[in-house]
C-alpha cells in the first residue's frame, strides 16, 4: 500500500508559472527566429523574459466563470432596455451623437485591438507575456461586440447608426481614430504595446473611457453605462498589463530607454489627437454634462498623469514632449472641433449644432479665459446666419493634417489668433500638418505617413467632388443622417415618442 | 390563458445595420450576425505593416486558400464571445466538481498505481502540446481573414491553454510538482515525444494561417483527441480502474466533440468553394495528418503498447471517413 505522501504547498505565484510560463519550452527543431520572426526588427533588447512580473494571475477557469457572471448580467440588462424602450429615457436625442460617433470610430478601434493583441500574443517569446496579452485579445472582442450589441436597439429608431461600418472605412473623420490603430498595428510587438497597452490603455483611456461612461450615466442611457461597469474589470487588468510592459522593456536593458522614449513621445500626441472627439462630446454633445474638458484633463490628464510619469522618471522617462503643447490646446481645442464640425456637417453622420445660450454660458464659466474672447462671437455670428436662413456650410475641402487626419483646424499654441499649419517636403511632394507634435511624427517615419489614405482628397480625385455620389458611397443619407439637429428626424422622432411615453396625446 | 402587457408601441425606423441587411435583408439580426459580420477594417487600410511590407495589414492573400466571401465559414456553433463564455463556464463547473470529486473522495490514491503512472506519462507531457496549439490559433485570430472566421480560433486558443491548465491540474493531483518536471523533461528529451515535438515545432513556424489551422486543428487534434481522450482514457485505461482519469479529462472528451463541428463546418464551405481551394486542402491535410499519425505512434504505444499501430491505423481510417464527409477525398 502507498504511503500517503502530502503534497507540497504551492503558492499562488508558483502555482501560477506551473500554469503558465512552465507550458513554453526553448524549440530546438526549429530556430526560434524561426518561430518569433517579428521580436528583434525594432532594437528592443529582452535578455531574460522570465524576470516578466505576471500583471495579474487569472487561469482561464476562472476566466470563463467571472467573465460569464458579467456577460449574464450585461445582456439581461440590455435586453430589458430594448423591451421597455429605454432609449426614451435618454435625457435628450442630441446626446446620441456622442454614441454615433463611438460607434463609429471607437468600436472598431476596440476589434483593432483585439486583432493586435492576438498578434502580439503570438510574437513575444516569454509565455507570461503572450498569455496576457491573448486574455487581453479576447477581452477586446468582447468589447466591441457589447458595444455594437448595446447600441443596436439605438439604430432601430435613430439615424446615423446604421451604416458604422461603411463609416469605419470610408468617412472622413472616422479615418483619425482608424490611422491611429492601422498605425499601432503596423508597427512592431513592442511599439504596438506601448501605443495600444501603455498610452492609450493606461495614460489616455480614463480620458476616454470615463467621460463616455459617466456621459451616459448623466444622460440615462442604461445601454451604454451597463457596458462601461461590465468592462471595468476587464479595463483595470489591461491597465496593470500596460504598466507592466513599459517597465519590463525599460528594466531589461538601458538601450531600450531612448527608444521607449521616442513611442511615448509619439503615441502620446497621436492619442492627445484622437482624444480632440471626446473634448467636443464633453463640452458641446452632453445635454447633462458631466464637467468640461479642462476639467477632466485636471483630474485624469495632469494629476493621474503627473503621478505616472513622475513613478518613471527612475527609469530616465521624461514626460511625453508635446505634453506642454498639450496643455495650451486644453481651452480651445473642443470650441475648435465643434466649430469645425457643425460647418462640416453636410458630411458627419451625426448631427451637430449651435449652441443654446444657456449652454454658452456654461462654456464662459468653464473657458473663462478663452471662450468669450474668441468663440462666442464666432458661434454669435453662426446663429445671425442661421436665423437669415443662410446657414453656415463649408463645403470646400478640408485640409487633413497627413498623421492625424484631423482638418487642420487648431491655432498656435501661444498665439490663438493664428491658425496653425505646418508643411514638410519629402521626395518632391509637400505634406501638410496641423502641430509640431504631427510633423515630428511624420519626420521621424516618412515613409510610413506618406502611405495614409486621406479621405478628402481621395474623394475629391475618384468622385470629381460629386458630393452626392461621395453620400452614396459613404452610406450616409442626406437629411437624415447628417446636418443640424434642429429640425431632424431624430428630434422629431423622439420628441413625439417621449410624448407618448409620457402623456396621454 | 396569456394575456400581454401593455407597452407603448414605436414603429422601428429600421430593423437593422446596413451592413447586416446587405446579407440577410432588413430583418432583426441575431446577436452572433451582429459581433462577427464585417467588423474587421476591410478598405482603405492606411500603412503596410512595418513587420512584413509585403503585406497588407489585413490580408487574404497570406493563404493559399481563396474566398469570395470569408465570411462565408459560418461557425455552426454561432459562438459570440458571450455564447462562448457562458458554455464555457458551464463547462468549467462540471470539470470542476470532477476534480473535486475525485480528490475529496481520495479517488487519486486509490487509483492502480500502473494506471496511474501511466495517466501521468501520457497526459502529463500534452499540456505541451496543447500550449502549441494555442500559439497557432492565436496566430491564426491574429493574421486570418474576417472575423467570422477568425474569432472561433481566439476561443480555440483560449480553450487550448484552458487544457493545458487542466492537464497541469491533473499532474499535480495524481502526482506532484515533480510529475509536470518529468513530463516537461520527457516532452524535451524523451524518445517517445520527439515525433510529436517535432510536429508541433514545424507548425509554429507556419505562416499561413489556414494551413497553420489544417496542420494543427484539423490533422493533429484530429487524432491526438479522440486516440487519447477516448481510446486510451475513456476505454482502456476505465478498463483498468481508471475511471477517475476520465473524470479529469471529461472537458477534453466533450471539447473535442464540439468543435470538430466547427472544424468540419470551415473545411467543408472553404472546400466547396472552388477545386483549387479543395486540392490545396488535400494535399495539406493528407501531408499533416500522416505525419501526425507517425507522430502519435510512440505517444500510443505507452498505453496501448503493440495494439497501439492498429489504433492509429483505425483512428486514421475513422479520421479519413470524417473528412470525406466535407468534400474532401484524401
Amino acid at each position: 500500500m502507498d504511503m500517503k505522501v502530502a503534497k507540497k504547498k504551492l503558492g499562488l505565484k508558483e502555482k501560477y508559472r506551473l500554469m503558465t510560463r512552465d507550458l513554453g519550452w526553448e524549440p530546438t527543431y526549429r530556430a526560434k527566429d524561426e518561430v518569433f520572426p517579428y521580436v528583434n526588427y525594432e532594437g528592443i533588447k529582452v535578455h531574460d523574459w522570465d524576470k516578466w512580473e505576471d500583471p495579474f494571475r487569472l487561469t482561464m477557469d476562472s476566466y470563463w466563470k467571472y467573465q460569464a457572471e458579467k456577460e449574464r448580467k450585461f445582456y439581461a440588462i440590455i435586453d430589458a432596455h430594448a423591451q421597455n424602450n429605454g432609449h426614451l429615457n435618454i435625457t435628450d436625442a442630441r446626446y446620441l451623437s456622442a454614441l454615433k460617433i463611438f460607434l463609429q470610430a471607437i468600436s472598431p478601434g476596440e476589434y483593432a485591438a483585439h486583432k493586435g493583441f492576438a498578434r502580439v500574443g503570438r510574437e513575444f517569446p516569454g509565455v507570461g507575456t503572450q498569455v496576457a496579452c491573448q486574455m487581453q485579445a479576447i477581452d477586446e472582442i468582447r468589447h466591441a461586440q457589447t458595444q455594437i450589441h448595446a447600441l443596436s436597439n439605438y439604430n432601430k429608431y435613430y439615424d446615423g447608426f446604421h451604416a458604422f461600418a461603411d463609416a469605419r472605412d470610408r468617412i472622413w473623420y472616422t479615418s483619425v481614430a482608424r490611422s491611429f490603430f492601422d498605425d499601432a498595428m503596423s508597427a512592431g510587438p513592442f511599439e504596438f504595446m506601448i501605443a495600444i497597452g501603455f498610452s492609450f490603455e493606461y495614460v489616455l483611456t480614463n480620458l476616454l473611457f470615463v467621460p463616455f461612461m459617466s456621459g451616459a450615466a448623466y444622460n440615462g442611457d442604461m445601454a451604454t453605462v451597463t457596458f462601461g461597469f461590465s468592462a471595468q474589470s476587464d479595463e483595470a487588468r489591461h491597465m496593470t498589463l500596460g504598466l507592466e510592459c513599459i517597465k519590463f522593456m525599460l528594466e531589461q536593458d538601458p538601450d531600450n530607454l531612448p527608444i521607449v522614449q521616442g513611442w511615448l513621445d509619439k503615441w502620446f500626441w497621436r492619442g492627445f489627437r484622437v482624444l480632440g472627439l471626446v473634448s467636443t462630446m464633453m463640452d458641446y454633445m452632453l445635454p447633462k454634462r458631466v464637467m468640461s474638458w479642462r476639467e477632466a484633463w485636471e483630474i485624469y490628464g495632469v494629476e493621474n498623469g503627473g503621478a505616472l510619469f513622475k513613478d518613471l522618471a527612475r527609469y530616465g522617462i521624461r514626460p511625453p514632449k508635446g505634453w506642454d503643447d498639450a496643455e495650451k490646446a486644453i481651452d480651445h481645442m473642443s470650441h475648435q472641433f465643434m466649430l469645425g464640425l457643425y460647418q462640416w456637417s453636410f458630411g458627419t453622420s451625426f448631427h451637430s449644432w449651435i449652441p443654446s445660450d444657456e449652454d454658452m454660458d456654461w462654456l464662459s464659466a468653464k473657458y473663462p479665459t478663452t471662450f468669450d474672447k474668441y468663440y462666442r462671437p464666432r458661434w454669435d455670428h453662426i446663429r445671425k446666419l442661421a436665423a437669415a436662413g443662410t446657414p453656415f456650410k463649408n463645403f470646400g475641402l478640408a485640409k487633413l493634417c497627413q498623421t492625424c487626419q484631423l482638418p487642420v483646424v487648431f491655432t498656435e499654441p501661444d498665439d490663438a489668433t493664428m491658425s496653425c499649419h505646418r508643411e514638410t517636403e519629402y521626395k518632391g511632394e509637400k505634406y501638410h500638418f496641423c502641430s509640431d507634435g504631427c510633423q515630428h511624427i511624420f519626420d521621424n517615419e516618412p515613409e510610413k505617413y506618406v502611405q495614409a489614405w486621406l479621405p478628402m482628397p481621395s474623394l475629391f480625385q475618384e468622385l470629381d467632388g460629386d458630393i452626392g455620389a461621395w453620400m452614396n458611397w459613404v452610406s450616409l443619407r442626406d437629411g437624415e443622417d447628417n446636418g443640424d439637429y434642429s429640425g431632424s428626424r431624430d428630434q422629431r422622432n423622439f420628441d413625439q415618442w417621449r410624448g407618448m411615453a409620457t402623456s396621454n396625446t | 390563458m396569456q394575456i400581454d402587457l401593455r407597452t407603448v408601441s414605436i414603429q422601428p425606423l429600421r430593423q437593422t445595420f446596413d451592413h447586416l441587411a446587405r446579407r440577410f435583408g432588413d430583418k432583426p439580426a441575431s446577436r452572433y450576425q451582429e459581433g462577427s459580420y464585417d467588423i474587421q477594417a476591410a478598405e482603405n487600410l492606411h500603412y503596410k505593416p512595418t513587420w512584413d511590407p509585403d503585406q497588407e495589414l489585413y490580408d487574404a492573400k497570406i493563404t493559399k486558400i481563396v474566398m469570395q466571401d470569408w465570411y462565408a465559414l459560418k461557425d455552426p456553433r454561432q459562438f459570440y464571445y458571450s455564447t462562448y463564455t457562458l458554455a464555457r463556464a458551464r463547462q468549467q463547473d462540471a470539470t470542476e466538481s470532477n476534480f473535486s470529486f475525485v480528490e475529496s473522495r481520495g479517488l487519486a490514491d486509490m487509483l492502480p498505481p500502473a494506471v496511474r503512472e501511466m495517466a501521468l506519462k501520457l497526459l502529463v507531457p500534452l499540456r505541451h502540446a496543447a500550449w502549441g496549439a494555442n500559439q497557432n490559433n492565436t496566430l491564426i485570430c491574429g493574421y486570418g481573414y474576417s472575423t467570422i472566421f477568425t474569432q472561433p480560433c481566439m476561443y480555440h486558443a483560449m480553450d487550448n491553454l484552458g487544457i493545458a491548465q487542466y492537464l497541469s491540474r491533473l499532474g499535480l493531483l495524481l502526482g506532484d510538482t515533480e510529475a509536470l518536471d518529468e513530463g516537461k523533461a520527457a516532452w524535451l528529451e524523451g524518445s517517445a515525444w520527439q515525433p510529436l515535438r517535432r510536429y508541433v515545432e514545424d507548425t509554429l513556424v507556419l505562416r499561413d494561417p489556414f494551413e497553420a489551422f489544417v496542420a494543427q486543428n484539423v490533422a493533429l487534434d484530429g487524432l491526438l483527441y479522440p486516440l487519447v481522450y477516448a481510446r486510451i482514457v475513456d476505454d482502456y485505461l476505465s478498463a483498468q480502474g481508471g475511471s477517475a482519469v476520465a473524470m479529469l479529462t471529461q472537458f477534453m472528451t466533450d471539447w473535442f466533440d464540439e468543435t470538430k463541428k466547427w472544424v468540419d463546418a470551415v473545411l467543408k464551405v472553404a472546400a466547396a468553394e472552388s477545386d483549387s481551394n479543395r486540392a490545396v486542402l488535400q494535399d495539406w491535410i493528407r501531408a499533416w495528418s500522416t505525419r501526425a499519425a507517425s507522430a502519435l505512434l510512440p505517444v500510443v504505444e505507452i498505453a496501448l503498447g503493440a495494439q497501439a499501430d492498429d489504433a492509429v491505423g483505425e483512428q486514421l481510417a475513422d479520421f479519413r471517413v470524417r473528412i470525406q464527409k466535407t468534400g474532401i477525398t484524401l
